[in-house]
């Protein structure tokens, strides 16, 4: 019976996926996507329809959501950042080269004025175009012009009905609309506005035989460069639009040989690690000290103190970064109102630095407290009161004995949590977001982290350079799957030796 | 005596370090004049001018992030602590071919945490608006889908390691009166490894309700925000003195359910944090 009713609920959502997305795909021929979902579709109703393959049962759903927007962005990634898509490279040739004629368009003056009735035919988006002078009716494709018979006309110009011809009403499938251009000897035809067309003539105009693009207006000349992805002219000079193309290691040598970005990235690195590294050392050493204060038999209200204590995990982090932040603002911040000062504390290098650190110990150190609080219910009391009878003192005690076995028990979690805070967006893009900025470059600061600096050259700062963000992300899953390696190996280790 | 004393005397001043910002987040929602500049470390009024602000102004929809917030994180927690557990119950308690490359390789994507790929998944994205409006940006179905994307990574493995701590003769002897795998999975190990599936929702809970970086990139419609991208706007470069009071009215609203989950689940959550360690 269970079995039935998880066969009907499988079956019944592949549908339902299936009956969604496949329109779509349909509509914009995407065949390979089509083809790609039915075999998955096929392959799932399958497996929920027999009774074999029973471990794969539990694996598939998730492994697909991994699949689709986990390890398909990861390998993504590695290849945009061999490229240099971003803008002004989005992207083919093709496109670039007909964005530009599109830019360049004029009317021409004296020709024809048609009025358009768009039509489907066959699915496709067609221009039926009267014109006004001599009512003779033509269709206009991607291809070009060709008469149409038998077409009834109103008064105005408008196309009532023509055989083969669906008339579309106005505004539908505008896109499509927009998009048409009916070549002609002189230029193409394009919609101006819902019942109008004109004839263009594009100032610029590609020629494949010196693959470069010309300007009837001025004579000048653009070359295409496969290297670079641009049109450029004889002074250097390149046309806006350009398209994608690989570069090759170009964004990983950038790092190193662009002037404006090598000093910068290296601080950024080092400043990187120093930042994930502090965090963790100070949050695990204020949240140990806590630790063994309340780690007394006799110790009273430990119950409250803890409440207290966890309380800034389970505040919202993202709101209480802000409010960190309003707290060091210069002209209103509270600290500045207390301290009866009026310092910039993010206006220097370090100010911020340090700034940053201590938030993220108050952000921090709870976790530390509650991790260390367990690991250490977890060592016997015996161990440290022998060591006691063996006349060791306290510190020695738990300089010996207590410290090395919380870091066995905790080395994992250590880890983690370095590998968490390296790539701490929140808490920089939140406090300075990467500030202060040197003179000499508006895309990386002094506090920024290799995460935040990758944000700002893709979304933020008005550049869109996809390509060398994904190389800057490529750094960082290479620097992340390191530490995590040599920390598994180590901890694999240890537990070896103290088990 | 006097060595208690030292030990209250530290833990007075971390917890004065801890409640500094929050007492001052309570002081400044309950202020009257609502401004940065005017709200002090303790209350020095009480209103609730700023929550009915907060609800009530047409520029920002509080009311609607919230809902957002809640809604993406429940739904996400859910059911990426339930599509780990099954792929967790597949690893622990069944033997097939792939199982160590599928271990393996989990080990590996755990490596390489998911939002790193954000600039692709933005490009993958715009293609997925085009064709799927519902599921594309400014939409919280686009972002829930992602975000289980990127469960199966984080949790199986911790999961797995909880599984295993549940004796193994428990489901033979199941089987041995006839219960199928399902009925294992669900009257047997989903049961006994509850409490600890509930400290893992909770904490991805809170990390849904925190993440900013991907919703930021995807909702950029005001009613399809999440609290962490909304509020972020609330406090921008204008405004940040005079919402200040409204902004920390929403904090307190926002730490409600976290807070109230957190004190409730405190118990399980050491033993949750530590188990995790002890299987690497």
């Amino acid at each position: 019976m269970g079995f039935l009713i998880g066969r009907v609920a499988a079956v019944g959502i592949t549908a339902a996926v299936l009956l969604y997305t496949v329109p779509p795909l349909i509509r914009t021929q995407s065949w390979t996507m089509l083809g790609i979902l039915a075999a998955v579709t096929a392959a799932v109703s399958y497996l929920y329809l027999t009774k074999r393959h029973v471990p794969a049962k539990y694996l598939v759903p998730g492994t697909i959501f991994l699949l689709t927007f986990q390890v398909i962005p990861v390998l993504y990634t590695f290849t945009v950042a061999f490229t240099n898509y971003g803008d002004g490279h989005r992207g083919s040739k093709q496109e670039a080269v007909g964005a530009i004629e599109r830019e360049s368009l004029v009317e021409i003056p004296g020709a024809p004025d048609y009025a358009l009735t768009v039509a489907a035919r066959g699915g496709e988006v067609v221009f039926l175009l009267v014109d006004r002078e001599t009512k003779a009716v033509q269709v206009g494709t991607a291809e070009g012009l060709s008469p149409v018979d038998d077409a009834e006309v109103s008064l105005t110009g408008k196309v009532l009905g023509a055989p083969g011809y669906e008339i579309l009403p106005a505004g539908e499938r505008d896109g499509e609309v927009q998009a048409l251009a009916v070549p002609t000897a002189r230029g193409a035809i394009k919609s101006s506005g819902l019942s109008r067309a004109i004839e263009f003539h594009a100032n610029r105009k590609y020629d494949p035989a010196c693959d470069c693009i010309s300007d009837s207006g001025t004579g000048q000349r653009w070359t295409a460069d496969d290297e670079v992805g641009y049109f450029v002219a004889a002074d250097g000079t390149n046309l806006i639009q350009g398209w994608k193309v690989n570069v090759g290691l170009a964004n990983f040598t950038r790092v190193v040989s662009d002037p404006t970005i090598s000093g910068h990235f290296l601080g950024v690195l080092i400043w990187n690690f120093a930042f994930a590294l502090g965090s963790v050392a100070l949050s695990f050493a204020l949240g140990m000290v806590c630790a063994l204060a309340l780690h007394h038999p006799r110790m009273r209200g430990t119950r409250i103190y803890r409440v207290l204590l966890i309380l800034p995990y389970a505040m919202p982090s993202f709101a209480m970064l802000l409010v960190w932040r309003d707290m060091f603002n210069t002209d209103f911040g509270l600290i500045n109102r207390m301290l009866g000062t009026d310092i910039d504390w993010m206006g220097s290098p370090t100010g911020a630095r340090l700034s940053l650190l201590l938030v993220n110990l108050w952000l921090g150190f709870p976790y530390m407290f509650l991790v260390t609080t367990g690991a250490l219910q977890a060592i016997p009391r015996e161990l440290t009161e022998a060591s006691s009878i063996d006349g060791a003192s306290a510190w020695q005690g738990f300089r010996r004995v207590t410290l090395p076995l919380l870091l066995v028990a905790l080395s994992p979690l250590l880890i983690a949590s370095f590998a968490y805070n390296f790539n701490n967006f929140n808490a920089v893009r939140f406090i300075t977001n990467g500030g202060p900025y040197p003179v000499d470059n508006n895309l990386v600061g002094k506090t920024d982290l290799l995460i935040t600096y990758t944000y700002r050259l893709a979304f933020e700062g008005g550049s869109g350079q996809f390509g060398f963000a994904s190389a800057i992300s490529v750094f960082i899953f290479a620097i992340v799957a390191t530490i995590s390696a040599i920390a598994f190996r180590r901890t694999r280790a240890q537990e070896e030796v103290y088990s | 005596m006097s060595k208690l004393l030292w030990r209250h005397g530290v833990v007075l001043l971390v917890v004065a370090f801890s409640l500094v910002p929050i007492l001052f987040v309570l002081s400044a929602a309950l202020n009257p004049l609502g401004t940065l500049n005017s709200s002090e470390l303790y209350p020095t009024g009480a209103t609730v001018k700023n929550f009915a602000k907060l609800f009530s102004d047409p520029d920002h929809s509080f009311g609607r992030w919230f809902v957002n917030s809640v809604f993406i994180a429940l739904a996400s927690s859910f059911a990426s602590v339930f599509l780990s557990v099954c792929a967790a119950y597949a690893f622990s308690r069944m033997r097939f071919a792939g199982r160590r490359v599928g271990l393996l390789s989990l080990l590996l994507i755990q490596m390489f945490p998911q939002f790193l790929a954000i600039v692709t998944i933005f490009i993958i994205f715009t293609e997925v608006t085009e064709l799927y409006p519902a599921f594309g940006f400014n939409s919280v179905w686009g972002l829930l889908l992602l975000y289980l994307g990127g469960a199966l990574g984080v949790n199986t493995y911790l999961m797995k390691g909880f599984l295993d701590t549940v004796p193994k003769e428990l489901d033979e002897s199941a089987t041995v009166d006839g219960a199928s795998h399902a009925q294992i999975f669900w009257r047997i190990i989903l049961p006994l490894v509850a409490p600890v599936l509930a400290v893992t929702a909770m904490l991805a809970f809170i990390g849904t309700i925190n993440e900013f970086l991907m919703a930021n990139i995807f909702l950029r419609a005001d009613d399809s925000k999440t609290l962490a991208v909304g509020m972020f706007g609330l406090l921008g470069p204008d405004n940040r003195n005079v919402n200040f009071g409204i902004f920390a009215a929403g904090t307190l609203i926002t730490a409600v359910p976290t807070v109230a989950v957190f004190l409730w689940l405190q118990r399980y959550i050491v033993s949750g944090l530590t188990m995790g360690a002890v299987k690497g």
